[in-house]
């Protein structure tokens, strides 16, 4: 078992260092695919089948599917993407190593972190989750499905083409 | 660490890995056979008695073609998108009950590879890991019609999910377990699911058709607007990978409907005749997999009888009618259940 979560945890690592270095953005998707397999193989290690499988479902089969969508139908190449003038790399440099200043001190503060819960084997199986969501977590629960439909319907608004602008059909001959 | 149970599934998942790659070859023989029938012709009769060597002629042409990988795809996705449809196709099995226990030297071995206790989600994931396979062979391709294909398939393969997860949903209400072994242990006898959930049935068969990317939902492949869809830039091996993906896919989900809806492994009044417990397992496998062929026969049977969809009409049925559809049948059932089994 502590093999396979270091197998996983390189797996994720290499994969997630492979998203943000590769040039050209379909392989960084790839990776990034990879990374969320690796992730669903640690939920199992977790004994969160549910959890891991779901995973496998929302994230790996639904999102990174209209991520490709996206870069596929945009084809985008490495010849597309416009060249960096130095002052921008310099400025991203600056910036990022800020960000990660900050991220270090703010995990060192928390470095103990307490659950709130014991920890339970059993809290991904299905069963579990369905008793937290269903009980405890009811009312965000359902909260965020409203949540949802505004955002389904917000999409279909924003997809639903204008009937002016479409191109009107040709007039019939001899109308 | 239990060897003897190690070397049991590792044997077993040799057999069903087998058991499916024959069927699937045969599948392409028994299409041909029922295309002909209905179409008042004979088929393949020249190699072997009744052409049953004609899958392997079909393999060994499909070996000696020449390999060819145009110069502007990209090679390694190229190659990467029919074994992914192999896999992903081939995963599938891992968890559906093939039999139920056999006892071998006073020990009981189930003959289901692996029972998870989200059997059905299990299916699903990879069902949705597939797609990928169709989108990178038609993206790597460097051809617009491979890509405008590989779209239209992975875009049909996704709204269909969506209504078939939902016929799914109904189903779990009236099992209460996502475990497959769970689901056909409750179907003893005549207790099928389809007398239960006839509506849910209609929808998953449906869906299904359209998963597997076949008549009257074969649109990625078309001669007219497309060529040959994803895979038009493929050829010799890799072309009978994704042909032979499609054909695995059509014995794991029928595999998974017999499972779901048709009692599995379950024959009726067995317990009666007295038999001893291996002999029922090993009846059982042998009605399972019958039931799995008259299902591929169905497949088959509507895609030679049914007229293709049109693309928007496809999109029409899956999000206008099997949604709703899909959505009322979880409804129905809901309130039936909660009128009944919790009072």
């Amino acid at each position: 078992m502590v093999f396979l979560f270091y197998l996983l945890s390189a797996v994720m690592v290499i994969s997630g260092l492979f998203v943000v270095f590769s040039r050209s953005p379909i392989n960084s998707v790839l990776s990034l695919i990879v990374c969320f397999i690796a992730m669903a193989g640690h939920y199992i290690l977790l004994n969160s089948q549910f959890l891991a499988v779901v995973h496998l479902i929302v994230y790996t089969g639904a999102i990174m599917v209209l991520f490709l969508f996206v870069i596929m139908l945009l084809n985008l190449n490495r010849a597309t993407i416009p060249q960096k003038t130095s002052m921008t790399r310099v400025a991203a440099v600056v910036a990022g190593g800020l960000f990660f200043l900050v991220m270090v001190a703010a995990t060192r503060l928390t470095f103990e972190i307490h659950p709130r819960y014991p920890f339970s084997s059993k809290i991904g199986l299905v069963s579990e989750v369905g008793k937290a969501l269903f009980h405890e977590f009811l009312l965000p629960f359902e909260v965020s499905s409203v949540l949802f439909i505004s955002a389904m319907i917000g999409a279909m608004i924003f997809g639903k083409k204008d009937k002016e602008s479409l191109p009107q059909p040709p007039p019939k001959e001899g109308a | 660490m239990d060897w003897i149970l190690f070397l049991y599934k590792f044997v077993f998942l040799i057999v069903i890995f087998l058991i499916t790659l024959v069927v699937a070859m045969y599948s392409t023989y028994g299409e041909r056979k029922v295309a002909a029938f209905m179409q008042d012709r004979r088929g393949p009769n020249r190699a072997g008695p009744f052409g049953l060597l004609q899958p392997l002629a079909d393999g060994v042409k499909m070996f000696m073609k020449e390999e060819i990988i145009p110069t502007t795809a990209n090679r390694m996705l190229f190659i990467l998108g029919p074994s992914i449809a192999m896999t992903t196709a081939m995963l599938t099995g891992v968890v559906i009950p093939w039999g139920g226990t056999i006892t071998i030297g006073g020990r009981e071995f189930s003959m289901q590879i692996a029972d998870l206790n989200i059997g059905i989600l299990y299916v699903f994931a990879m069902v949705s890991i597939g797609v990928y396979g169709i989108m990178i062979g038609g993206w790597a391709s460097n051809n617009k019609y491979a890509l405008l294909g590989s779209i239209r398939a992975a875009s049909q393969m996704i709204s269909y999910e969506l209504a078939m997860g939902m016929s799914i949903i109904a189903l779990i209400l009236t099992t209460g377990s996502l475990s497959l072994h769970d689901i056909v242990e409750q179907q003893q006898g005549w207790h099928w699911n389809i007398i239960y959930q006839p509506i849910g049935f209609l929808v998953f068969i449906i869906c299904a058709l359209a998963e597997t990317n076949r008549a009257p939902f074969d649109l990625p492949e078309c001669e007219t607007e497309l060529i040959g869809g994803y895979h038009t830039e493929y050829s010799s091996m890799k072309l009978g990978f994704y042909l032979f993906a499609e054909y695995i896919n059509m014995f794991i989900s029928s595999a998974v409907m017999a499972t779901l809806y048709f009692g599995g492994y379950n024959v009726p009044l067995i317990d009666q005749l007295g038999l001893s417990q291996n002999t029922v397992t090993l009846l059982g496998s042998l009605f399972f997999f019958i039931k799995i062929l008259v299902l591929i026969f169905v497949f088959m049977w509507i895609r030679w009888t049914l007229p293709r969809f049109r693309y928007d009409q496809l999109m029409n049925l899956g999000w206008k009618k099997l949604m709703p559809l899909a959505i009322f049948n979880i409804l129905a059932t809901g309130t039936y259940y909660y009128f009944t089994a919790f009072n």
